[in-house]
């Protein structure tokens, strides 16, 4: 029964799949740009941010269309309202990257004040997040999606750790603070991506069991 | 279960067709001054549920009922009650307009004479078919045949017609489902107006309209193994079409269904 729109679902699900992936790569490459202080590599972040929209927009106009023409109800609703907020999400995900890649072409010629401390793990770590997280949503995993907002806290953590790294740097040498500041924003950037990861985490809980609540409130 | 009054509720209700058991041991609570919507795959026993309300099924001969239908606290179904003056209160709206081929004036006239209304009966022609928001189609046309109008016309008449003997539940039985779109909507905007002074109970095939147009869902199919039907679950219609506890309701509203 309802071959046709069990095939848009499935359709919708790749495309997410997709997005996801895009959305997972920005991240790592922003990051990866910026440890390098490659600039031109940054620059093709931003552009790819272009392709991560279009695709957001995409997915969302097909939900509206399967909304109109398939009248879906209960799960299959919860369903789709779930996949037009993840591709919301994803999108500012990519925003993210996007805005890495645009504190490292700000910088300039400056070089990194510091070694980048914990920020590439930081940066491995939400790209595995996410990763999982949309995987745990297309497989409708319960389990998953419960499991992983935890890892947030393991991410604020360390986000914590560059924080009073760079404080205390701060403290020893106020000529030092732009480039400081490059350092902290670009580990904040990757605090919210973690934050965004529980969202996904919590639409896959709505669209199983028809709960909508909030699993932390670290994402003010 | 909710903080609505209930004025119709069944305890244990089967109805038979001779020795056909159609409905099997419906438990159910009808709010009042809501509407309440009756879905389910067809021949699982809606519409025989819907008559037994105003005990339509008895002109079938051979029909009856076990358990009770507590109608504001009294049995329908107890021997000293009259069936005609139960359809009175519980009056009846059916799939197809049936309008009396007399003029419309008269088709909301008629069975307010015939019930011994003492009033003005322009006065109840006139605030009837305001109810049924079909008086200013026709205030210039009331002696014209009701059969002229148009279908959803007519069945805004038949609506006004069960209002004239002022009843307290109105019983639709798939009122729209032969009317276009946008006569379908006139029947589902009158029955938000009238919700406020009448409680509704409607059969509907259309699950988009029930989801629409209704506040609490009953959802029917027939029990395991036989071909009789029962109610497997009611609740608010908001739930019921966004998170229905049922797996069998769910697989229906999604139309997964068989």
């Amino acid at each position: 029964m309802r071959a046709t729109f069990e095939a848009e679902l499935n359709f919708l699900k790749d495309e997410l799949l997709l997005l996801g992936n895009l959305v997972e790569q920005q991240i790592i490459d922003s990051v990866d740009a910026f440890k390098k202080r490659d600039a031109n590599a940054s620059r093709a972040v931003i552009e790819k941010d272009l392709k991560v929209n279009t695709k957001r927009f995409a997915i969302e106009e097909q939900v509206l269309i399967t909304i109109a023409t398939q009248q879906p109800m209960a799960h299959d609703l919860r369903l789709l309202a779930s996949i037009l907020e993840i591709a919301g999400e994803l999108e500012r995900i990519g925003d993210y990257a996007k805005g890495i890649g645009t504190i490292n072409i700000r910088m300039g010629e400056q070089e990194l004040i510091v070694p980048l401390i914990k920020i590439p793990v930081m940066a491995e770590k939400c790209a595995r997040m996410l990763r999982e997280a949309i995987n745990a949503f297309v497989n409708e995993d319960l389990d998953r999606a419960k499991l992983i907002p935890l890892e947030d806290d393991e991410v604020d953590k360390l986000y914590n750790e560059v924080y009073h790294t760079l404080l205390k740097l701060v403290v020893k040498d106020e000529n030092s603070i732009e480039r400081i500041s490059w350092i902290l924003w670009v580990a904040h950037n990757l605090e919210r991506v973690a934050d965004r990861v529980t969202n996904i985490c919590e639409r896959t809980i709505f669209t199983v069991t028809g709960e909508l609540k909030e699993i932390r409130s670290s994402d003010q | 279960m909710f903080e609505n009054d209930t004025i119709i509720e069944t305890r244990h209700l089967n109805i038979y067709y001779g020795d056909f058991k159609a409905v099997t041991d419906v438990e159910l609570k009808i709010p009042a001054k809501r509407i309440t919507a009756i879905i389910g795959p067809s021949g699982c026993g809606k519409s025989t549920l819907l008559r037994a309300f105003n005990r339509m099924n008895e002109l079938i001969p051979g029909s009856h009922i076990d358990g009770e239908i507590i109608f504001e606290g009294k049995n329908l179904y107890d021997r000293d009650v009259d069936p005609v003056e139960v359809r009175y209160r519980i009056g009846m709206v059916f799939q197809r307009p049936n309008p009396f081929p007399k003029s419309i004036y008269e088709n909301v006239a008629w069975a307010a004479r015939i019930h011994g209304y003492k009033g003005s009966l322009d006065e109840l022609v006139e605030s009837t078919l305001k109810k049924a928001a079909l008086w200013d189609e026709v205030k210039d046309i009331l002696k014209q045949s009701a059969l002229s109008l148009s279908g959803g016309q007519q069945q805004r008449l038949c609506v006004a017609r069960a209002l004239a003997i002022q009843p307290e539940v109105i019983l639709m039985d798939e009122p729209a489902s032969a009317l276009d779109p946008i006569a379908t909507l006139k029947i589902e905007e009158l029955m938000q107006s009238l919700k406020e002074n009448y409680t509704i109970v409607i059969v509907t095939h259309n699950m988009q309209q029930a989801a629409r147009a209704s506040d609490y869902t009953a959802m029917m199919m027939l029990t395991d193994g036989t071909r009789s039907g029962t109610v497997i679950e009611f609740d608010e219609t908001n739930k019921i079409f966004t998170r229905p506890r049922d797996k069998r309701t769910e697989d229906y509203v999604t139309g997964r269904f068989g």
